[in-house]
C-alpha cells in the first residue's frame, strides 16, 4: 500500500518537475528572443536550414492534397450538379485547417526531429557546457535563433502549401474536369474572406510554429546524452508536436469558426 | 563566404514566393479587394422586419437585380412583436434607393446560401440611415410548402 502510494507522488513529483522545467525553458527562450533578433546572420542560417530545406516536401505535399481534394469533391458535388464549388471547397478546406495543420505535421518531421537530434547530439558531445564555461548563454546563441527561425519558417510554408493545393485543385478542376474557370475563381472569392479565413490561416500556423518550436528545443535540451537518449529525443519531438498541434488546432477550430 | 552567399539566395527566394503567395491569396482568392469598398464608415445602416428568415446569418449579401448592395450585419429578435429583425449595412454607392422598396429572403440555387433581395420600389424618398424596410416576404421553409401543398390536396 505504501509503496504504491509513493510510486504515484513519485510520478506527480516527475510530471510536475517536468512541466516546470518546460515552462522556465519557454520563459527563458521567450525571454532571449529580442536580443535574438540582432542576430540577423544566425537566424537566416537556421531559416535556411529550417525554412528552405522544408520548402519541396511542403510544396509537393500542398499540391498533391489540392489535387486529391478537388478529384474527390469532384466526383460528390458531379451529383449535385454543382460542380463550380469544388473551388470553394478547395480552398477553404486547405485554409481553415488542412494548410496550416499538414503543414505543421510535415514541419514536425522535417524540421522539428533535425533540431532536437543537433541540440541532443550538442549536449551529449558537451557543446553547450562549453559555451557556458566560456561565460556565452547557449539560450541567446543557440536556442533563441532557432526558436525565431521556426517561428518564421512554418507560416510561410502553411501559406506556400494552401496556395499550391489550390493551385492543384485548380489544374485538376478546370482543365483536367472542366469545370468553367470563371466560376471557379468567382466562387472562391464569394467565399473566402480575407480577415476570416486567411488570417486566422495564419495565426493558426504562428501558434503552430510556437508549439513545435518548443517542443523541439526542449526535448532537445532534456535528452539523455546517449545515442539511445537522443533518438529517443527525436521520436518524442514528432510524437508530442503531432499530438499538440492536432489537440490545439481543435481549440483554435473552436475560438474561430464558431 | 559562399555557403553564406548561397544561403542568403535561398532564404531571399522562400520570401519572395511566400509574398507572391500572400499576394495571390489577397488578390485572386479572398474578398480583401471588394472588402475595400464597403467599410463601416461609407454604409447606411437600414433595418428589416421578417417573421420568418429560414436560415440567414450575417454577413449574407444584400442583392438589387442581382448586384451585391450591402450585407447583413446582425440578425436580432423583436421582444414585443416576435419578428426577426435584420440589420443591413448598405452600401453608401447605392445611396438612392426608393423607401418603399421591398425586401425578400432568397435562395442562391438548390443549394445555395441564403440572403435577401431588393426590388426597387416607386417613392421619391430613398432609404436613409435608420430607415425599416416596411414590405418584407419572409423565407421560404420548404417543410411549410410541403405542408401547404398537403393541405391544397386533401380539400380537393
Amino acid at each position: 500500500m505504501r509503496a504504491q502510494i509513493e510510486q504515484v507522488g513519485a510520478q506527480f513529483i516527475a510530471l510536475t518537475s517536468s512541466f516546470a522545467q518546460g515552462f522556465w525553458f519557454s520563459l527563458q527562450l521567450l525571454w532571449a528572443v529580442p536580443s535574438a533578433l540582432l542576430r540577423v546572420r544566425e537566424w537566416m542560417r537556421q531559416l535556411y536550414f529550417a525554412g528552405v530545406l522544408s520548402l519541396l516536401i511542403v510544396m509537393v505535399a500542398g499540391f498533391f492534397v489540392g489535387m486529391v481534394l478537388a478529384l474527390q469533391g469532384y466526383n460528390i458535388l458531379v451529383s449535385f450538379n454543382a460542380t463550380e464549388i469544388v473551388g470553394q471547397m478547395v480552398s477553404l478546406s486547405l485554409l481553415r485547417e488542412l494548410g496550416p495543420v499538414v503543414a505543421a505535421l510535415l514541419f514536425a518531421g522535417r524540421a522539428g526531429s533535425a533540431l532536437t537530434a543537433e541540440l541532443g547530439l550538442m549536449k551529449s558531445t558537451e557543446q553547450l557546457s562549453a559555451l557556458e564555461m566560456m561565460g556565452l548563454d547557449p539560450v541567446k546563441r543557440i536556442f533563441a535563433p532557432r526558436f525565431i527561425a521556426v517561428l518564421l519558417a512554418l507560416p510561410m510554408l502553411a501559406m506556400l502549401f494552401s496556395v499550391m493545393g489550390i493551385l492543384g485543385g485548380y489544374l485538376v478542376a478546370v482543365p483536367g474536369l472542366s469545370v468553367d474557370d470563371g466560376a471557379f475563381w468567382a466562387q472562391i472569392q464569394a467565399s473566402v474572406s480575407w480577415d476570416e479565413d486567411v488570417i486566422n490561416s495564419m495565426i493558426k500556423s504562428l501558434v503552430f510554429a510556437v508549439t513545435i518550436g518548443l517542443v523541439a528545443l526542449f526535448q532537445g535540451v532534456q535528452a539523455m546524452p546517449t545515442a539511445e537518449g537522443v533518438s529517443r529525443a527525436t521520436t518524442n519531438t514528432v510524437v508530442h508536436s503531432s499530438l499538440l498541434v492536432l489537440g490545439l488546432d481543435f481549440v483554435l477550430t473552436a475560438l474561430m469558426f464558431n | 563566404m559562399q555557403a553564406t552567399k548561397k544561403m542568403e539566395f535561398w532564404v531571399g527566394l522562400m520570401v519572395l514566393i511566400t509574398l507572391l503567395a500572400t499576394l495571390f491569396m489577397a488578390l485572386k482568392v479572398s474578398n480583401f479587394g471588394q472588402m475595400a469598398g464597403l467599410q463601416e464608415t461609407n454604409s447606411y445602416r437600414v433595418t428589416a422586419h421578417f417573421t420568418d428568415i429560414g436560415g440567414l446569418k450575417p454577413r449574407a449579401k444584400v442583392s438589387m437585380g442581382g448586384v451585391v448592395i450591402g450585407r447583413v450585419n446582425h440578425i436580432q429578435l423583436d421582444p414585443t412583436t416576435f419578428k426577426a429583425v435584420v440589420h443591413i449595412d448598405m452600401d453608401s454607392r447605392f445611396a438612392h434607393i426608393p423607401a418603399d422598396s421591398s425586401a425578400s429572403i432568397l435562395t442562391s440555387g438548390l443549394l445555395g446560401d441564403q440572403y435577401i433581395g431588393i426590388e426597387p420600389g416607386g417613392d421619391e424618398e430613398s432609404l436613409r440611415d435608420g430607415s425599416v424596410i416596411t414590405f418584407t416576404q419572409p423565407a421560404m421553409v420548404l417543410e411549410k410548402l410541403i405542408g401547404q401543398f398537403l393541405v391544397k390536396l386533401s380539400e380537393k
